[in-house]
């Protein structure tokens, strides 16, 4: 759906900062989320975890924690069927390990009991017998040959030698003469950089509620990002049919693209088909840390050729990335996006894909892009170093145009880097003066963003106001902005306008809340319901005046006649038509079903300054500007959110968050206190400059703007610290141990 | 004929070629037209593919129209967080 | 073991309530009291989700027992807002889109009302300091940070 032709329109409402309508929910405590549903005759669900990385099940011994008084069920992976699709086995392998346990955490049984101090107790009585195996948790060392295999026969197809079977995909993107490029070059930089695996870290853990009928009807509550995914992965999972199983989403409290999949979903739809009572699960922090999330770990060589003038000539990259004990394509996405800021003529990446005894991979804002654009925008910036050239010249010179070849292979249409660039450059950030032990340090940061399939239901109330029914969860805002466009497409005041999210048997099929993809594929088909209720209102107008409905045309909330060859006719307000919709014909509603597409990339910027204490090797962020291009700010507050939320995600990620694995293959710090995200005290304000230029594929010219800002921190702050020690860093976190590191080897 | 750029890792499937021309006005046209002439892209199209056409970004949408000078290019499928 | 009685009074209601001896006050309050706005988000006193007041002092009510509650003044992000009137700090909260998911936002709003009830007006780092203890995954704190003294610039005029 193209861009409006009448672009320039002036807005009414999108563009204001109205209070979002679950406000009130939320600063009250009466919001609902995964953990605070309840049931009747509820029973508490356990899972049993493996202790070990990597090992084989011999048996699991349930008897004696069956005889447990109060237990209602156990359940191990023989209570589940094995689905033909070999994606959703892998889910479910995840949810209950079957032959091995693949990773620290991964859950080997469940327990429902009437208490949850029953079922802890009945989990100690389950007697696993495992054989230990050799395990790896290192992207490097899972490549190579002799290297302990996770699980066989998931190698890619056409497995290099000297590779081992642990690699399971390769992808390789570019264009351009790579020779004669970096033979054009005056200068050629190659470095190797390393990212540890981060926790997405939303503050509330999984939870889901589960009651599963003798009649096969099932019933699902559960804090997801999307409800219409999780029933469709569950109901194989469980062999029923869709349409048997109504899966509600809780209020979310935090995604990030963690909760795009399922863990413990399928886990009490089990113990509760074989209880027969509903099943609540909660998760510890814990078992969020060792068996949910996170992002996959990597290892990156990057080499880039530029002129004495800041003109890259060539660019060549090779990720390594690893996304826990199950097959993960996240190293495509960091393939294609690595170079996707800069027109070059020359420019290649290779990915590669392992398996590790880790937890599988989940989607984490942007995922496999931050650490792809960490190592190039890494090595740009000690080119410009090299060069003496000032950093952002250099990216203007180089920046991807409407016209651009991609990297990845497409031609670029509008898009807003330059702008964005232009604007840091302009902005007094960039020309404050900076003191001892800082450094400032800036970096681009891309996502492609998406549509996809979405459902979108309006209704007219008979007293003029509008109910609008959508099927994605609101993780930042969305039921605000989605009422902003009903009401602005309406001409109704934002009050009139409720949104909410159904449950799966109250709308068709939505795609998950991710991609950055609600603000933009919801409102476009809440547009597209809203003008589909505009047309049917000018039809009964038309009829009521006697007069074509091409005559009738809809203005600022009003039906009108199109000119005087219509008659002269009082124009008749939506409340108006809507309360004799009954006479005219019926209920008044639009409806949108669409699988969009065009949602339209987004580029940011990020400036940041830091200063490095010498003696402790702690960093201090002390000023931090966000430049984005948001296509067209429906709610500013929401989008400024999103920038401010996505940089300090990536600040934790660039200086404290990390995955710590033993020699022991077991994660060392699944807590809140050893594996630490940003606190209010370490951080200063979040700058933000929003800039619209408009997406040509959506009416309103909206852009996705949710993932892109988790991407550009960890080189800005990368570039900043290397500037501040006159040290370049090339892994990260930059955790003060790791920063004294740096320091004592420098000379 | 749709001139369709085959990412680098594809390649293998296609010959080598960075490019191939298949008969073509629609992307379900093109899916069946690359399946039935290079069988080895056949496990990546079941995988899922995405298909840039000028530049725009499509995950499936198998009735989107081709022109003869249309840019098409091959993606992975598209996901995000 | 054997439950224990408690008698206690929360958010000015006198309320009893049995507990077992090792049974959080974040429980009880979760589960048996149907006082569902503290949230868990850890359980281990890092993250403030379930943050609470026992006899005016902040505290993680995960972190402590309900049995401790036992003639104890309990105040939870339930009784924050006097029947439909929300408190300064709720409004603001709303207008300032200091929340996103918002299930941080019950207990970093009982931890704000403690700071300004003991200090009516904060600096920007005094904020961050005490709300350090309060984890917010989504918002990057800023806006938290200027809703809270928006509230505090209206309550001393008030």
């Amino acid at each position: 759906m193209a861009l409006d032709e009448n672009g320039k329109r002036i807005f009414k409402v999108v563009g204001t900062r109205p209070p979002r309508p679950d406000g009130i929910d939320k600063v009250t405590g009466r919001a609902m989320y995964g953990a605070d549903a309840t049931a009747p005759g509820m029973l508490q669900g356990h899972i049993l975890r493996s202790p070990h990385a990597h090992a084989r099940i011999k048996s699991i011994d349930t008897s004696e924690a069956e005889a447990l008084s109060g237990v209602k069920a156990v359940v191990t992976a023989k209570d589940f069927g094995l689905p033909d699709d070999e994606s959703v086995l892998d889910v479910q392998d995840n949810c209950m390990a079957r032959d091995k346990a693949l990773y620290d955490g991964h859950p080997v049984a469940a327990v429902a009991a009437s208490s949850a101090a029953i079922a802890k107790k009945a989990l100690k009585l389950i007697k696993v017998d495992y054989e230990i195996l050799p395990h790896v948790t290192d992207v490097d060392e899972a490549m190579k040959p002799d290297a302990p295999i996770v699980q066989t026969g998931r190698a890619m197809e056409d497995l290099p030698d000297g590779l081992s079977e642990n690699v399971t995909y390769h992808f390789e993107f570019g264009h351009g003469d790579m020779d004669a490029g970096f033979a054009k070059a005056d200068k050629i930089i190659e470095r190797s950089f390393k990212t540890a695996a981060t926790h997405q870290g939303y503050i509330e853990p999984h939870a889901c509620l589960a009651s599963m009928n003798s009649d096969g009807k099932g019933e699902l509550w559960c804090c997801t990002q999307g409800q219409f995914y999780v029933r469709e992965l569950c109901a194989d999972i469980m062999q029923m049919d869709a349409s048997q199983l109504r899966v509600t989403a809780s209020e979310i409290g935090g995604g990030f693209g963690g909760k795009t999949t399922v863990f413990i979903e399928p886990v009490a739809l089990a113990l509760s088909r074989k209880s027969g009572r509903p099943v609540k699960i909660v998760m510890t922090r814990d078992e969020v840390f060792r068996a949910t999330g996170p992002t996959v770990s990597s290892s990156t060589d990057v080499k880039i050729g530029m002129t004495k003038d800041g003109r890259i000539t060539a660019a060549h990259a090779t990720l390594r990335y690893q996304g826990g004990a199950f097959p993960c394509g996240t190293v495509q996405f960091g393939a294609q996006s690595a170079f996707a800021a800069y027109d070059l003529e020359a420019v290649q990446t290779i990915g590669w894909s392992a398996l590790t005894n880790r937890p599988k991979e989940a989607a984490y804002r942007a995922p496999g892009a931050p650490m792809a654009i960490y190592a190039v925008e890494s090595v740009v910036d000690e080119l410009c170093q090299e060069l003496n050239l000032d950093p952002l010249d250099v990216r203007l010179k180089n920046a991807a145009q409407k016209g651009t070849k991609s990297s990845y292979g497409p031609t670029f249409d509008d898009i807003g880097l330059k702008a964005t660039l232009d604007a840091a450059k302009a902005h007094p950030h960039y020309a404050a003066p900076l003191g001892p032990n800082q450094g400032r340090g800036l970096s681009c940061g891309f996502w492609f963003n998406f549509g996809g399939n979405t459902c979108v239901s309006m209704n007219l109330n008979f007293d003029g106001t509008v109910g609008i029914t959508e099927g994605n969860p609101d993780i930042g805002g969305s039921r605000a902005s989605i009422s902003q466009m009903a009401a602005e497409e309406l001409g109704i005041p934002y009050e009139k306008v409720r949104t909410i999210v159904a449950d799966t048997n109250s709308i068709g099929h939505n795609d998950v809340t991710d991609g950055s993809r609600v603000t933009f594929a919801v409102g476009l088909a809440t547009i597209k319901a809203a003008r589909e209720a505009i047309k049917e209102m000018c039809t009964r107008v038309a009829k009521i005046w006697d007069i074509d409905a091409d005559a009738v045309y809809w203005e600022d909330g009003y039906a009108k006649p199109s000119g005087p060859n219509a008659g002269t006719f009082d124009p008749m307000s939506l409340e108006e038509i809507a309360a004799i919709s009954a006479q005219t014909g019926g209920p008044i509603a639009g409806h949108h079903e669409v699988n969009a597409d065009g949602a339209g990339v987004s580029f940011g910027v990020h400036l940041v300054d830091v200063e490095v204490d010498p003696e402790t090797g702690a960093t201090t962020v002390l000023r931090y500007t966000v430049f984005q291009d948001a296509g067209k700010a429906i709610h500013p507050d929401y989008v400024e959110g999103q920038m401010q939320g996505g940089a300090v995600q990536g600040i934790g990620w660039a200086l404290n968050e990390e995955y710590i694995y033993g020699e022991d293959g077991l994660l060392q710090n699944p807590s809140l206190l050893d594996y630490r995200i940003p606190v209010a005290s370490d951080l200063p304000n979040i700058d933000t400059v929003i800039l619209e230029i408009p997406n040509p594929g959506h009416p309103y010219g909206v852009r996705g703007v949710g993932e892109t800002p988790i991407v550009p921190p960890l080189a800005a702050i990368s570039n900043a610290v290397s500037r501040a020690l006159d040290l370049r860093m090339f892994e990260l976190p930059m955790s003060p141990p790791k920063i004294l590191k740096a320091l004592s080897s420098k000379v | 004929m749709v001139k369709v750029a085959i990412w680098g890792s594809l390649r293998t499937a296609t010959d080598g070629q960075s490019e191939v021309e298949v008969e073509a006005s629609n992307f379900k046209q093109l899916l069946d037209q690359l399946a039935i002439e290079y069988p080895a892209l056949k496990p990546q199209i079941k995988r899922g593919v995405s298909l840039a056409l000028d530049g725009k970004i499509y995950r499936e949408s198998w009735f989107t129209k081709i022109n003869k000078d249309s840019e098409v290019v091959l993606m992975p499928y598209m996901v995000g967080g | 073991m054997k439950n224990i009685h408690v008698s206690t009074t929360i958010n000015g209601d006198p309320t009893e309530f049995i507990c077992n001896p090792d049974e959080s006050l974040l429980d009880v309050l979760r589960n048996r009291l149907g006082l569902t706005g503290a949230k868990e988000g850890c359980g281990t006193g890092d993250c403030g989700a379930c943050s609470v007041t026992v006899n005016g002092r902040l505290v993680c009510s995960c972190l402590v027992l309900g049995v401790e509650a036992e003639a104890a003044e309990v105040e939870t992000i339930e009784g924050m807002a006097n029947g439909e009137k929300l408190h300064p700090l709720q409004q603001h909260f709303i207008d300032g889109a200091a929340l996103q998911c918002g299930v941080c936002t019950p207990g970093i709003l009982v931890a704000a009302k403690a700071l300004l009830e003991k200090n009516p007006n904060p600096t920007d780092t005094e904020v961050r300091y005490w709300l350090a203890g309060n984890l917010c995954r989504c918002t990057g704190y800023d806006k938290i940070i200027k809703a809270v003294q928006s509230a505090a610039a209206e309550m001393r005029g008030a």
